[in-house]
């Protein structure tokens, strides 16, 4: 099947306005008639529900934590990109839309972008009013700084936390409208099903993390606002509740999934540290303003200390490699160039996987007080992880899984195949095409939340008659019977191996064959051993407890098995796709060491479709067309 | 950098508990094979990979991005929450902290608007009450000014920043012998009050939360200043003498 994003035509700089004008309108009174289910309290779940409980809907929403608070957009530290040119640098709404094109190396929709770009500038006004404590300079104006894939200063900052203090934005916008009563929250509940019924998206069942009860929301339409899924990696940054769950779930009724092998491996990360290590800590990408990337020239200087190894002997090699953005290269670039010297031999610290950012020129340049200033709390966490003080030596950095460009197909309107399913940030696929640029994930969660989905679900209601919240379908029964079975299913095998065992097994499986260089046989070699480690966790797993209690391996035991069953997903996007772009790097397919696209072949969405347990999925496509932005060697040299 | 292959064997002493009005009592585990490298919280993974081997129930606790910013994880170890070390939540305080065969103590927060839900983990929703009281500026989604037609003198930003930085874990009330949430909400009050848009409702949200705090069973301030020495992201108590002072002003408007 051919897809159709239903994108509007006509002058990019258009599109949005008028589709904002052609979507219908609910009519005030009619909103409260209307019941929304927004699953997930990150920047997009959390501005989305805000926003619709103000425009007069009734809105449900649900987290898995114990506060809407706390979902993962929370450690951000970077920043929040906006096309708002305060600095005078030759930044605009069509050099944001330009950049995270060509920085998503061509992958993504146009008008997309281009609406992504528009919006920004109304996000930071947005949390402005809010109270967010943004940077400011001495004269009280909003201050910036750069990020990596672009040559202006367009990114908004709290300290080293960026992303709380947006998140905390949010929050209270949310915690206004649950104390107005047009928001009903439910913490400490996991979506363990969609409701589908005749076709469309109707509600969702949950597991109530507490009592273990299972229970059925209806709606009118549900909106995923779950995040991303690079967690099947095992070691991530991500929090250890991030899952593809509830995406999975929504899959497995019918929703297409795109592109999951566009996974983001972020640069610079602390190393790991040992087998026992339950996840890994990101350093800011903001880091890179201050900090250069070196390795030792030599091998033999690589066991030295730091310090020791003379000027001439450092590679830079971000310098080297890409003189016009230096340190500043994006994501993808940075990860591989990383990589490739510790490939080389001379990498640093425990087995060679690492390589050093190193802040000396710039604490010569402007003082260790002003790093302090801008950094600290970075510097601060460093240290507790590593017991090394980055002021005084290098920071040791290595690469390591971060965000997912992939997820859940959606249309122009955020609508995924299944009507009245809606999918908002990191959890669907739609902007940031095969690599994200830093300080866009943030964009994206508040532009899908604050400014996109109030107006297109507008549309999508005005269609439809409100139905209510009553959970007596027979599918809402047919939901729970069958959730009820998997969860009787999982605590019932009694076997040998922890649940955390698996997930190990296959993060190692998925990093080594399919993280940051990928090949035709190592993705093939997946492709046999998932479904085996799939088949040992149904024979041999050990569940402790009940269904009918708080139960955290329970929780994790789900959350497993739905990796084993997507993992093979990922493998076989990946597979079937002949060319390296942004994140997927096919080692196959590279020019002198550059990702090397196939826009001939490849230049389309692949968004695959469910077609029942151990069945081949089917592929369909979306073309992309560039009529803006013209198909080019993305190039940072 | 010290011996990576040095490993440590320590005795655990821990509250379990099945739920909220099950009494609830100390367990002795042992945890081995500890390195200094491990975090707190992959200490007592690895306790929990035995249990769950020897067909134990593991020992429940909150834990989510294990990097000190969600606030989701809550333990008092050996008295202190989060552990006592400075400026550091649970999951960032590593087992170089402790030596080969220390014993140590863990427990929930302890505190009546906190109820135990299971062994270490408790509900803290009433910190979520106190925030819909009125932490926020009631501002509409979209219709608002350009950012920078409100300017924001940089001590006041930086002040504002310096409340907003707690994570609403909840150690404050925990580290408290009153069990109180003056520095949570005194921080919420101070983010606010020091901000030209948080202005127009100062009195009135300083007043809702004052209320919503004692509505849900939080103590009151007797100047211990434990909340300082237990925060994680070092809130000032200077925030809770800014909330008096707020409060005070908002009895004459």
């Amino acid at each position: 099947m051919i897809l159709d994003g239903k994108c509007p035509t006509g002058p990019i700089q258009q599109t949005w306005d008028k589709h904002r004008f052609d979507l219908k309108l609910v009519n005030p009174a009619n909103k409260r008639k209307y019941n929304i289910i927004v699953v997930g309290t990150g920047l997009a779940g959390g501005a989305a529900a805000a926003s619709l409980g103000e425009l007069g809907y009734n809105v449900q929403a649900f987290c898995y934590q114990d506060s809407p608070r706390r979902a993962h957009s929370i450690a951000a530290q970077g920043g929040i990109n906006a096309a708002k040119n305060y600095p005078n640098d030759g930044d605009s709404i069509y050099r944001l839309f330009y950049d995270t094109i060509k920085g998503g190396d061509f992958r993504a929709r146009e008008a997309d972008v281009w609406r992504l770009a528009q919006v920004s500038n109304n996000i930071i006004d947005q949390c402005v009013a809010q109270g967010v404590p943004f940077a400011r300079d001495y004269a009280g104006y909003l201050d910036n700084r750069s990020f990596g894939g672009a040559q202006v200063s367009r990114t908004f900052y709290a300290r080293g936390q960026t992303g709380q203090q947006l998140l905390l934005g949010a929050y209270s916008a949310l915690s206004r409208q649950i104390k107005l009563g047009t928001v009903k929250m439910f913490n400490r509940r996991e979506m363990l099903d969609l409701v589908v019924v005749d076709g469309v998206a109707k509600g969702i069942t949950c597991r109530n993390l507490i009592t273990g009860e299972l229970e059925s929301y209806a709606a009118d339409a549900v909106c995923l606002c779950t995040g991303g899924y690079v967690n099947v990696f095992y070691l991530s940054t991500n929090a250890m509740g991030c899952s593809v769950t509830a995406n999975w779930k929504a899959h497995k009724k019918g929703a297409f999934f795109a592109n999951p092998c566009y996974t983001q491996i972020h640069p610079t990360c602390i190393p790991q540290a040992g087998d026992y290590q339950s996840k890994l800590t990101l350093m800011s990408e903001s880091l890179r303003n201050d900090g250069r990337c070196w390795v030792p020239k030599r091998k033999e200087d690589c066991g030295k200390h730091p310090n020791e190894v003379p000027e001439e002997d450092r590679d830079y090699y971000l310098e080297r490699k890409y003189p016009s953005f230096g340190n500043l290269a994006p994501r993808d670039i940075a990860s591989r160039a990383a990589k490739e010297q510790c490939d080389d031999g001379r990498g640093v610290g425990p087995g060679g996987r690492g390589v050093y950012l190193d802040f000396s020129t710039s604490i010569k340049r402007v003082g260790a007080d002003t790093i302090k200033e801008r950094y600290g709390n970075l510097f601060e966490m460093y240290e507790k992880i590593t017991d090394e003080d980055g002021y005084k030596r290098p920071m040791r950095m290595y690469p390591a899984p971060h965000y997912s460009m992939g997820g859940l197909w959606v249309d122009y309107n955020l609508q995924s195949n299944i009507p009245g399913l809606f999918v908002l940030g990191e959890a669907n696929f739609s902007v940031h095409g095969a690599n994200r640029l830093g300080a866009s994930a943030l964009m994206q969660g508040l532009a899908d939340g604050y400014f996109v989905i109030p107006y297109t679900i507008g549309g999508y209601l005005a269609t439809v008659k409100p139905s209510g919240t009553n959970t007596d379908h027979v599918e809402f029964k047919k939901s729970i019977e069958d959730v009820n079975a998997y969860t009787n299913k999982l605590l019932n095998v009694n076997g040998k191996k922890t649940v955390s065992e698996f997930m190990r097994e296959l993060g190692g499986l998925m990093w080594e064959n399919c993280g940051m260089a990928r090949t035709k046989e190592s993705l093939e070699t997946n492709l046999k051993k998932i479904p085996a480690l799939r088949e040992e966790f149904w024979k041999n797993v050990k569940v402790t407890g009940s269904g009918k209690e708080f139960n955290q391996d329970l929780e994790n035991a789900g959350r497993t098995a739905d990796f084993l069953e997507f993992a093979e997903l990922m493998c076989r996007d990946a597979h079937h796709r002949n060319e390296s772009c942004g994140g997927h790097f096919r080692v196959e397919y590279q020019d002198q060491g550059e990702a090397q696209r196939d826009d001939a072949n490849y230049c389309y969405v692949g968004a695959w479709e469910y077609k029942g347990d151990n069945k081949t999925p089917e592929l369909h496509k979306e073309p992309l067309k560039f009529d803006n932005v013209h198909l080019a060697v993305r190039s940072y040299k | 950098m010290s011996d990576h292959h040095k490993t440590m064997t320590l005795t655990l002493i821990v509250w379990r508990q099945k739920g909220p009005n099950d009494p609830g009592k100390f367990e002795t585990y042992t945890a081995k094979g500890i390195t200094e490298h491990h975090s707190f919280l992959e200490m007592l993974d690895v306790v929990n990979e035995d249990l769950i081997k020897s067909g134990k129930e593991p020992i429940c606790f909150d834990h989510d991005c294990r990097e000190g910013i969600c606030g989701m994880c809550s333990q008092v170890i050996n008295g202190a929450p989060h552990g006592g070390q400075d400026r550091t939540t649970v999951c960032q305080l590593h087992m170089r902290k402790f030596k080969d065969g220390d014993t140590i103590y863990i427990e929930p927060w302890r505190a009546r608007a906190f109820p135990i839900i299971k062994d270490l983990v408790v509900d803290r929703s009433a910190l979520d009450t106190i925030v819909q009281a009125g932490a926020y500026v009631s501002c509409h989604t979209g219709g608002v000014p350009d950012g920078n037609a409100i300017l924001i003198p940089k001590p006041a930003a930086d002040e504002s920043m310096d409340a907003a930085e707690c994570v609403g874990c909840g150690a404050c009330v925990a580290g408290c012998p009153n069990g109180a949430a003056m520095l949570f909400t005194g921080a919420k009050v101070s983010q606010f009050a020091v901000l030209p848009q948080g202005k127009p409702e100062a009195a009135a949200r300083v007043k809702n939360l004052v209320d919503a705090m004692a509505s849900c069973g939080f103590g009151n301030c007797t100047n211990h200043y434990e909340c300082q020495v237990a925060c994680p992201k070092g809130i000032n108590v200077k925030f809770i003498a800014r909330m008096n002072r707020e409060f005070l002003k908002a009895q004459f408007v």
